[in-house]
């Protein structure tokens, strides 16, 4: 049977890892690699390593910690931020991710998808979406959840399965850093709507929410979150073996 | 000396520092005196099943390869290099596989429930026939033990050769060998100790 996936996300700047809350004020955590290591001995099922680094300096710095991580943590690494081009897929790929994951780069240019996914196969491209309700619709938002799109987040999302995203991450803007929970509603408009797995983002404050979310959310293969883990407000471990005690098939 | 095939497919930094982390000898190679010189060869790929198979040929591996294993020589495919070693795959059209062991590669999307997503992406138990990993390269592992998975087409009617199963509404392939040749459609490099234990057990075939 399938096990549904704890993910932690590691917000990268300049080497560093770094989590805003509601995207402002960053606050410096810890080593990225130390970090990933730790992770995957708490039974973390796959790592999310977000570049959000403007400079060329930061992105080798990036590329270098992902070379570091991929040779001592072995479950696969996706991999987003500044993804534009396919020659981006190159560049992180060849350091060690597995999957790579475009958010405004496709909302720039929507034939990234394809054509990475034609390049590189659908399980390769992940499908980032950042979201919030405006006026009654799920609206896409673009740099970082600061800029509305105008686009309805169902028909994009239904657009990028269509042109080869294998995999969705919906980051619900709402309830990000809330730490009240997923958000269950925009999550389960998603699911019903594509074929490919989603991971939930956005909202997480403690073990209680990711049960709900499994067994609320059938459809909803992995939890994704970033600070709670990071600042020991939820063990991994500890979720897991949680999750497993509800009857929630998890690897432990 | 352990061989890593490379036809230009797939990426291959992570089967290498896997291979490194158990302190396995391993080189990258397109070359065919490398290749015949290795103790051990691995067939790895990703993308899709009919520009690798070209790719294979184009290089001239895929006679290389038919012919280690022809020598007995221990050859292991990882994901689509498992695919790779069959007869034939349907995914965009028909083509030809190396045809060391029996069966096709069809897509899951018809045969899995309409609630399961696809890809097949994720951590999935293994299954062994009889309940318990009767094949050398399990043997460092335990029937339920979970690996990373990530395909959108499998191994068919393998028959006798099907030497692990995952279930995903049905028992989709997970592994197959015939005498010194093996393919495992998961990951075994991001499988975490579970797929590094695999790795090791290929090591000592």
């Amino acid at each position: 049977m399938i096990t549904r996936r704890i993910i932690p996300c590691l917000d990268v700047k300049d080497g560093r890892v770094v989590k805003g809350v509601n995207f402002q004020g960053l606050a410096d955590v810890s080593s990225p690699v130390e970090l990933a290591r730790y992770y995957s001995g708490c039974g973390a099922d796959e790592l999310v390593f977000y570049d959000i680094t403007a400079s060329a300096e930061g992105r080798a710095l990036f590329t270098d910690v992902l070379r570091q991580t991929a040779a001592c943590v072995f479950i696969p690494l996706t991999v987003g931020g500044g993804i534009n081009t396919l020659d981006d897929f190159d560049r992180v790929l060849k350091c060690g991710a597995d999957k790579v994951s475009v958010n405004s780069g496709a909302l720039r240019d929507p034939s990234l998808i394809s054509r990475a996914a034609r390049r590189y196969g659908n399980q390769c491209v992940v499908l980032s979406v950042d979201a919030k309700r405006v006026d009654g619709q799920f609206r896409v938002f673009a740099r970082g959840g600061r800029e509305d799109t105008g686009l309805d987040a169902i028909e994009w999302i239904k657009s990028g399965v269509a042109s080869g995203a294998g995999e969705i991450v919906l980051n619900s803007i709402d309830t990000d850093g809330v730490k009240d929970g997923f958000d269950l509603e925009m999550l389960s408009a998603v699911c019903g709507v594509v074929d490919v797995p989603v991971i939930a983002s956005g909202g997480a404050g403690s073990i209680q929410d990711f049960v709900t979310l499994f067994r609320t959310l059938p459809g909803v293969g992995a939890g994704l979150a970033a600070s709670i883990f990071h600042f020991g407000q939820v063990n991994i471990s500890e979720l897991k073996r949680a999750l497993a005690a509800e009857g929630i098939p998890v690897r432990l | 000396m352990l061989a890593i095939v490379d036809y230009g497919v797939g990426n291959l930094f992570s089967l290498t520092c896997s291979l490194q982390a158990i302190g396995a000898e391993a080189v990258i190679t397109g070359d065919e005196g490398v290749l015949a010189s290795a103790d051990r060869v691995i067939l790895p790929g990703v993308g899709a099943f009919g520009d690798a198979a070209a790719a294979l040929r184009r290089t001239g591996m895929d006679k290389a390869i038919l012919r280690e294993a022809e020598k007995g020589k221990p050859l292991l495919g990882i994901c689509l290099g498992m695919q790779l070693l069959l007869d034939y795959s349907t995914e965009y059209g028909r083509h030809r596989g190396l045809g060391l062991i029996p069966g096709s590669v069809q897509a899951i999307r018809p045969v899995v429930p309409a609630e399961y997503k696809v890809p097949h992406m994720g951590w999935n138990a293994l299954h062994f026939p009889g309940d318990r990993p009767a094949h050398p390269l399990f043997r460092y592992i335990k029937e339920g033990d979970c690996v990373y998975f990530i395909h959108s087409y499998a191994g068919t009617d393998c028959g006798e050769h099907t030497i692990a199963t995952a279930e995903y509404g049905p028992e989709l392939t997970a592994a197959v060998a015939r005498n010194n040749v093996c393919g495992v459609q998961f990951h075994p490099e991001k499988s975490g100790a579970v797929g590094l234990n695999i790795l090791k057990a290929f090591c000592k075939l």
